[in-house]
């Protein structure tokens, strides 16, 4: 291998002397390698840690809610056979009187045993102590909350409590694993200022709440190896008799759901995204090793003759862009490690994890190297294969020149009528189709890129649009603690400044089509809603029916029925009857598996008279404050959702993540453009220098000659916009189905003014490396390009 | 022969520097050249030929001296006055044809005479180097010395003041050669245009008003004839 040291050298000096395109491609590999790995650590860190903490702190693996049991059944379902342990506590809800806030917070009060140690969902204490056993003024709170409102243990605050107003004093802060994300009651993203968890001691509870000797939450785990549904099966069965409305599994805990389904983001994203910037790595080697090799045929032949193998000759080739992907992959993984620590930082934001740190296993960047390098191969392939093939002798002649034809194009567009240096263009257009072919593609994907990132927010427009503007109309919403009678809904429109009050029922149920079937709840809201309305996908209000069901898009899609068919309903509280009914329509909403009909009629189905979950109000905001006082003082208010609240919550919480993401995205596919075009830029005018220099000799300017080799690269990036617009489309389709869960979906809308943004953004991230190239063309040395033979 | 000079040569010198070392390629060279003259330059490699014509041609800056075109000093003309320079009055031929393998014939003409003031038709042009029949022949489907004469005809088809001929006939065999020279000789006659070409060739020398001998990047000789010979009497 000692002579092959000479062949090093070369490469080194090819290397830097080919630098800015040497440079462009490797950035390119750099995003795709960045991508990857923050897609693939993210996911995994969020996975590895939600394992970790689930492990460590005894996460349950089923949930169970009724109205109220007798604490001698614990042990029956401990007796469950599959159940590990057993955990009965009491789960309730109040308001929350912060001390700077005019408006309610919501409070999830849960207990806290008092003789025992926790055995699942085992908090996990960042500051301070436990409540004591009995002591109804001390309470741990969810460290979010605390962070939000700046509380430290000492601090206090008020709470209505089962009717009564209580002071209480913060002793402990914690994060627990049921509560990685945690989201209040009615909103779309989580309100830490808004929402509480409050622990106190189970004995305290039960005094709060009149519940001795009673519980109304079951936390489960099951043993390995055994199947969790018929533990549920059994716990159902055992529970049914105390108001149960089902017991569910992981999956469809709140914030285990949450965090799957981020996964399942993660997963659609870097399924999508990486392998654009590969499939435009592959091309651009294509790209400058062809050149590459059509430049050095000579030297290849020399090589040859000299007696270098046909092996070495095609390895020091894939060297080449190996050298160049090795690059690639540095930058890149400093990079993606930056930007997976950036998400990592976001993503604590939301979900309330111990601790959570980007995932930099080893594995992770040896495997998105490998996969840059078979890109890179892929790209070096063609040219690495030719530099084998050719043999010696033919290639120490020079190439026969190039051979140009009349192109259909020139009847077409009557090139006579026409300057000659457009007629150069087009002809050269026509002469490369491959090269043009590949380098619309690379600027397609650019385009469509962008689109894939900019469209994120016509979605979020719309999904605002429809569920703030359109359907949830109210201002507030009142959560009533239980079922309340109808009368209610008078004592609502009496208090200060409601202008319009609307009753909704929620009753939980299970929707079975065959064998599909989903846990949800069916909306009761009333017929000519001002406030509350449901919408058809053309967003016309439509009225709830009374002997059918409306369900979203998701849910009809997840139970795979259509409108005019016939679902079952299992109505899992009161009495439990099952009933089938008519899918009236499917309408528009995108958040969760939504269900309405009409209120009376929803009563009708679980046949207990005319009974209301909450009052939905608009009201004069000149009387917000004497309002929230007033609700604050009503005992049977469990939350008060405010829509303008969550709107705000929800349109700076998805803002800020999505300027974040668009800045990254524009950069990426600036990127790619770049990479693109001036690689394509640089490899003809390196291919023509001598027919540019002739113009220039024959008396053209610096203008027209750049006009030469930039009407072929203009059209070439305007034709690859549409192309661009239609790559944007389907990859914005493969992103949304990706992002589709049971929680949410987003809807798929492109507006045109995000195809011209798109746009825009390829289009001066071109005008930049076409400047750049246009400034070699000043310095174009005219003679000594003239003084040698083609 | 006009008298007036349409070149004005006086102390021009040009200086190459690599590194250290320095070429003196042009040597404080004076000459005037005259309106219909026909020149032919000769001496040995590296004698600073090309160089002085590349100054003439508005290619290239000289170091020092003053090289006037009309009255109109080139060796202070800014960049874009030389591209205007060359764009109106001056016709290239290069040794190696230079021409555009992506138009035709009639095009890489027709290249020139869509900016020119006074062009005659491309069809002309290439009549006047023989070549009506290869109108639209792309360069690749040319000999070489048709793609030389595509090259003549591009040069003059713009009616240059000046037609500057590097080599024209040193890729060409013999026969192509004197089919080449004969075109310039005629275009000279007809056109009257002048004509100034570098040569290995010392035979041609026959052909021309005047011979400019260089050596060193200086003028060593100049020479005049009286007779010239029809190119078709040279001998190589
Ligand atoms: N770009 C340059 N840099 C350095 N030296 C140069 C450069 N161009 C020409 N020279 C030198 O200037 C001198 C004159 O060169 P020129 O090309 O004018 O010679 P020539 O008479 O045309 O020779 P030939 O008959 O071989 O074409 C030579 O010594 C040459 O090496
Ligand atoms: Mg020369």
């Amino acid at each position: 291998m000692v002579g092959l040291s000479a062949l090093d050298k070369k490469l080194g000096r090819d290397l830097i002397r080919l630098w800015p395109q040497a440079l462009a491609t490797a950035l390119v590999v750099a995003a795709g390698f960045a991508t990857l790995i923050v897609g693939v650590g993210a996911r995994r860190s969020i996975e590895d840690t939600r394992t970790a903490y689930y492990d460590r702190h005894a996460f349950a693996d089923v949930f169970a809610t009724l109205t109220r049991a007798p604490n001698a059944i614990e042990r029956q379902l401990a007796q469950i056979p599959g159940v590990q342990l057993a955990e009965t506590r009491i789960v309730q809800r109040g308001l929350l009187d912060i001390p700077g806030s005019s408006a309610p917070a919501s409070g999830l009060i849960i207990s806290y045993p008092d003789n025992s140690a926790q055995r699942l969902n085992r908090l996990f204490l960042r500051r301070g102590r436990l409540p004591e056993p009995g002591r109804t003024s001390e309470v741990v709170v969810n460290e979010a909350f605390a962070v939000a409102h700046g509380f430290s243990p000492g601090d206090q605050f008020h709470a209505n409590l089962n009717g009564r107003l209580r002071k209480l004093s913060i002793v402990g802060i914690a994060l627990s694993p049921e509560f990685v994300y945690a989201i209040g009651p009615g909103d779309l993203v989580p309100d830490d200022k808004r929402f509480a968890i409050l622990w106190l001691s189970r004995r305290a509870v039960e005094s709060l709440f009149d519940l001795d000797g009673a519980f109304n939450s079951v936390l489960i785990k099951v043993e390995q190896r055994h199947d969790t549904k018929a533990v549920i099966e059994a716990v159902d069965h055992l529970l049914a008799r105390y108001g149960s409305t089902g017991a569910i599994a992981r999956r469809d805990q709140q914030s285990h759901a949450f965090l799957d389904s981020e996964i399942q983001q993660l997963t659609a994203m870097s399924t999508v995204i990486p392998p654009i910037f590969l499939a435009v790595a592959v091309f651009l080697m294509n790209m400058i090793l062809a050149r590459i090799v059509a430049l050095e045929r000579e030297q290849i032949g020399l090589l040859k003759a000299v007696g270098y193998g046909r092996l070495s000759v095609a390895w020091h080739y894939m060297k080449f862009v190996f050298a160049i992907t090795a690059i690639g992959c540095l930058i890149g993984a400093a990079f993606g490690t930056w930007l997976g620590r950036g998400l990592t930082r976001l993503y604590a934001n939301f979900f309330h994890f111990p601790f959570l740190v980007f995932s930099k296993d080893v594995d992770i960047y040896i495997l998105a190297t490998a996969i840059c390098a078979v890109a890179a191969a892929l790209g070096a392939m063609r040219s690495v294969v030719s530099a084998f093939s050719l043999p010696p002798a033919v290639a120490m002649r020079p190439p026969s020149p190039p051979h140009y034809r009349r192109v259909w194009t020139d009847g077409v567009l009557l090139l006579r009528y026409l300057s000659k240096l457009t007629v150069m263009s087009l002809r050269q257009l026509a002469h490369n189709p491959v090269r043009a072919a590949t380098t619309l593609t690379g600027l397609a994907l650019a385009t469509g890129l962008l689109v894939t990132a900019l469209f994120n927010s016509d979605s979020i427009d719309l999904m605002i649009d429809v569920s703030f503007h359109q359907t949830a109309r109210q201002h507030a919403s009142v959560n009533f603690v239980e079922e309340s009678p109808m009368h209610v809904l008078q004592d609502v429109r009496r208090l200060p400044g409601v202008l319009a009050a609307e009753p909704y029922r929620f009753i939980d149920v299970r929707l079975n089509n065959g064998h599909r079937s989903r846990r949800t709840a069916i909306s009761g809201i009333v017929e000519k809603a001002e406030l509350s309305r449901a919408i058809d996908n053309s967003h016309q209000p439509i009225e709830p029916p009374r002997d059918g069901l409306l369900v979203n898009a998701r849910l009809a899609e997840v139970l795979e029925l259509k409108q005019g068919q016939v679902v079952e309903i299992e109505v899992l509280e009161g009495k439990r009857v099952t009933r089938r009914h008519l899918i009236s329509s499917i309408i528009e909403s995108y958040i969760g598996l939504g269900a309405y009909m009409e209120l009376s009629s929803l009563n009708a189905l679980i046949d207990e008279g005319p009974k209301v979950s909450g009052v939905h109000i608009l009201y004069d905001t000149s009387h917000e404050h004497s309002l929230y006082k007033a609700i604050k003082k009503t005992p049977i208010v469990a939350s008060l959702v405010l829509q303008k609240h969550s709107l705000k919550k929800f349109r700076d919480t998805v803002g800020e993540n999505i300027n974040t993401i668009t800045a990254l995205y524009i950069f990426l596919s600036s990127i790619i453009a770049i990479g693109v075009v001036y690689n394509s830029a640089r490899i003809q005018f390196s291919e023509r220098a001598r027919e540019l220099a002739s113009l220039r000799v024959l008396g053209f300017t610096n203008a027209e000659v750049s006009r030469v080799l930039l009407t072929e690269l203009t059209i070439i990036i305007l034709l690859a916009q549409p192309v661009g617009w239609v790559f944007g489309y389907v990859f914005a389709e493969a992103v949304t189905e990706g992002f589709k869960s049971d929680l949410f979906t987003i809807p798929f809308v492109i507006e045109a003014s995000t195809y011209a943004k798109a746009t825009l953004v390829v289009m001066a991230a071109s005008a930049a490396s076409v400047i750049i190239v246009r400034q070699r063309l000043r310095h174009l040395d005219l003679i000594s390009i003239l003084k040698t033979r083609d | 022969m006009a008298d007036h000079a349409i070149f004005d040569i006086d102390g021009l010198t040009k200086i190459y520097r690599t590194g250290a070392v320095e070429v003196r390629a042009l040597d404080n060279v004076g000459l005037q050249l005259h309106s219909g003259e026909f020149v032919v330059l000769l001496g040995p490699s590296g004698s600073g030929k090309s160089t002085f014509l590349n100054v003439l041609g508005g290619l290239d800056h000289p170091t020092s001296g003053s090289c006037k075109f009309k009255n109109q000093d080139l060796s202070v003309m800014s960049e874009i006055d030389l591209t205007l320079y060359r764009r109106e009055h001056v016709g290239f031929v290069f040794q190696f044809y230079n021409l555009i393998p992506s138009l035709t014939a009639r095009e890489n003409v027709s290249l020139i005479t869509e900016i020119s003031s006074h062009p005659m038709t491309p069809e002309k042009a290439l009549g006047l180097v023989g070549l009506s029949e290869r109108l639209d022949h792309f360069p690749a489907q040319l000999s070489g010395g048709e793609q030389q004469r595509v090259a003549i005809a591009r040069a003059i088809a713009k009616q240059p003041e000046v037609l500057l001929c590097d080599e024209p006939t040193g890729a060409l065999d013999s026969k192509t050669g004197v089919l080449v020279l004969e075109t310039l000789s005629a275009v000279n006659k007809e056109l009257g245009t002048t004509t100034i070409v570098i040569t290995h060739n010392a035979a041609i020398r026959l052909m021309a008003h005047r011979v400019v001998y260089f050596a060193d990047g200086k003028i060593a000789r100049l020479e005049k004839n009286e007779t010239r010979l029809d190119p078709a009497e040279v001998t190589w």
